[in-house]
């Protein structure tokens, strides 16, 4: 059922935190360790040894450069610019199992579904089509089609790790956040103010991702904490701003390519 | 977005039948003996061609096809499903019409059923225009452009074969003074519509996209992953603008002035060439339709593409 279920109490997620994040990717390759063996399993890879893998990664991890505007502008005003320097942040990117999600609602078959009891959005692979519409859908990239097994997949939020009762209490927590070696990672009910996690989003000031979307993400993600002092001498060299090229990727396919050769004339 | 070719079929062809269906439907509607059986028997029959053609070609986008039939059940919510629903739902009165006609029926029933499958054609355009609109994440499909786009090109597309259909069989529709009218209110609305997604600023960047906004500009200096994933290869499909440019002039030329040229020459031209016109026209006018609908997916940002170090494009 595509209908998005009545608000739920319960809303499990996670707490990114992006201040200690070190951008190891542990999370990602326990997130595709577990979940290639597990119940939603497995998580394809195409060419995996070859010269353009590709395959599908429920978590994925972002490096950032943040830049001070006061820095960016050639005249730097006399009020900032001194001692502001800027920051790299490492930014792991999965699914914020959204309370208002239209990847629910635009699923044709009924395969993709919020449940009531915890607010985990799921797909469920017998009924997809692989018809792709879900992943446009989404912001935030949290799905991905596997072309092998012609279906979508997404973050389960380890499901089958996190009610598994053959696990200790302790284990029964997302890959993700098992394995991260810095504490980065934060899983529990951001439905109860109570909870760790929430308290932890009250205290740091954990914010949505894209709020103007609409979508209210679950997941929060923890601002890392003003810099002290600087990290080295990155200040005397003024960031550029790349240049945003233009992506043609015409050479896909030969209809495509003589597309191309035509009009490039 | 990536343009796949078996989706630009589905809604340029099956877009077209409906136009033709719509037309044929109205003109039952409000005279049923007007339109020459054997006319209305051909057109009937391409339109329901053009729809087959086109929700066959859909399946082939889909990874599990033979689970397509699931697709009818989420109406409640989806818009792909709805439109899955109103495309099948419309062969009833196809087939209804086409048994009335073969069999000889009261006008009161052809106008009825011609009504009816008006209705329904509109409907199913309407839904698969939805489909795209409703995406919050695509800006140049998320505008009031995009659904008065589907509906007026498939009543073109629908309208120039009517034209060549009318002048294979001998009716004598004023088929090419609508086919001017339409040529140009749809060359004006895309006109307008790459105007607006040209001109509009983004609604979501980097900063909003991280929530790193508070502590300046954001920079993408490192992607997950080395190769293409999904999401670039599926999302990350920007046509350059030397190109756009062409394309937008070669689809203008194809879908307007072509249609609108040889019309006016029907018009004036002795009765005897006008099918040559009307043929010419219809060829155009698919043509344009499919240069027009790649370029709709070709130009759509995504924006998860802020992630990967993308920006909207639009002239600042």
């Amino acid at each position: 059922m595509t209908m998005l279920p009545p608000p739920t109490r319960k809303k499990l997620g996670l707490v990114i935190d992006l201040d200690i994040c070190v951008g190891c990717h542990a999370c990602a390759v326990a997130c595709k360790e577990w979940n290639d063996g597990g119940e939603f399993g497995p998580l394809p890879d195409e060419n995996p040894y070859g010269a353009q893998p590709l395959g599908v990664w429920f978590n994925r991890v972002h490096t950032y450069e943040v830049t001070p505007v006061s820095t960016l502008t050639p005249n730097p005003s006399p009020a900032g610019g001194r001692g502001e320097k800027s920051m790299t942040v490492h930014f792991p990117r999965s699914c914020l199992h959204c309370e208002t999600p239209d990847c629910v609602t635009v699923c044709p078959t009924g395969a993709s579904y919020k449940r009531a009891e915890d607010g985990i959005v799921l797909v469920d692979e017998d009924k997809c089509i692989g018809c792709k519409l879900c992943s446009w859908a989404c912001p935030y990239g949290a799905r991905e089609y596997s072309a092998t097994r012609g279906v979508m997949q997404k973050c389960t939020l380890c499901v089958d790790r996190i009610y598994n009762e053959s696990f200790e209490e302790i284990d029964r927590q997302p890959a993700c956040v098992m394995a991260c070696p810095t504490r980065a990672r934060h899983f529990g009910d951001l439905g109860d103010a109570d909870s760790a996690v929430s308290k932890l989003v009250a205290e740091r000031g954990g914010y949505d991702l894209m709020p103007e979307i609409g979508y209210k993400p679950v997941n929060k993600y923890l601002p890392p904490r003003p810099r002290r002092g600087g990290c080295g001498s990155t200040s005397a060299k003024r960031p550029v701003e790349q240049a945003q090229d233009e992506k043609v990727d015409f050479s896909t396919s030969p209809l495509l390519r003589w597309v191309d050769k035509v009009l490039s004339r | 977005m990536n343009p796949a070719f078996s989706v630009i079929f589905f809604t340029v062809v099956s877009g077209m039948g409906y136009g033709l269906l719509f037309l044929l439907g109205v003109l039952f509607a409000l005279n049923p003996v007007s339109i020459g059986r054997n006319e209305a028997l051909l057109a009937l029959s391409v339109g329901a061609v053009f729809v087959v053609a086109g929700l066959l070609a859909s399946t082939l986008h889909l990874g599990q096809p033979q689970r397509a039939w699931r697709a009818f059940s989420q109406w409640r919510s989806s818009w792909l499903s709805r439109e899955g629903v109103a495309s099948v739902a419309s062969f009833v009165p196809i087939f209804a019409l086409a048994w009335c006609l073969w069999r000889g029926a009261e006008a009161a029933a052809l106008r009825g059923l011609g009504a009816l499958l008006a209705v329904l054609a509109v409907v199913t355009v309407l839904c698969t225009a939805r489909i795209y609109t409703s995406l919050k994440t695509i800006p140049a499909w998320h505008n009031r452009f995009v659904l008065p786009g589907y509906l007026l090109l498939a009543l073109l597309g629908g309208a120039s074969w009517l034209w060549l259909i009318g002048e294979w069989t001998g009716g004598a529709r004023a088929q090419p003074t609508l086919i001017v009218a339409l040529a140009i209110a749809s060359s004006a609305l895309k006109f307008a519509y790459w105007r607006f997604i040209g001109a509009s600023p983004p609604t979501s960047t980097p900063e909003s996209a991280t929530g790193l906004g508070r502590f300046g500009r954001v920079r993408s200096v490192e992607a997950p992953h080395t190769e293409e994933n999904y999401l670039t290869r599926e999302m990350g499909f920007v046509l350059a603008r030397k190109h756009a440019g062409r394309l937008r002039a070669i689809c203008l030329a194809l879908m307007g002035a072509a249609p609108t040229l040889l019309a006016l020459a029907a018009l004036f031209a002795p009765r005897a060439s006008s099918a040559i016109f009307a043929c010419m026209a219809a060829l155009a006018v698919s043509a344009g339709l499919f240069v027009e609908r790649w370029l709709f997916f070709a130009e759509a940002w995504h924006v998860v593409m802020l992630y990967y170090g993308g920006a909207q494009p639009h002239r600042a």
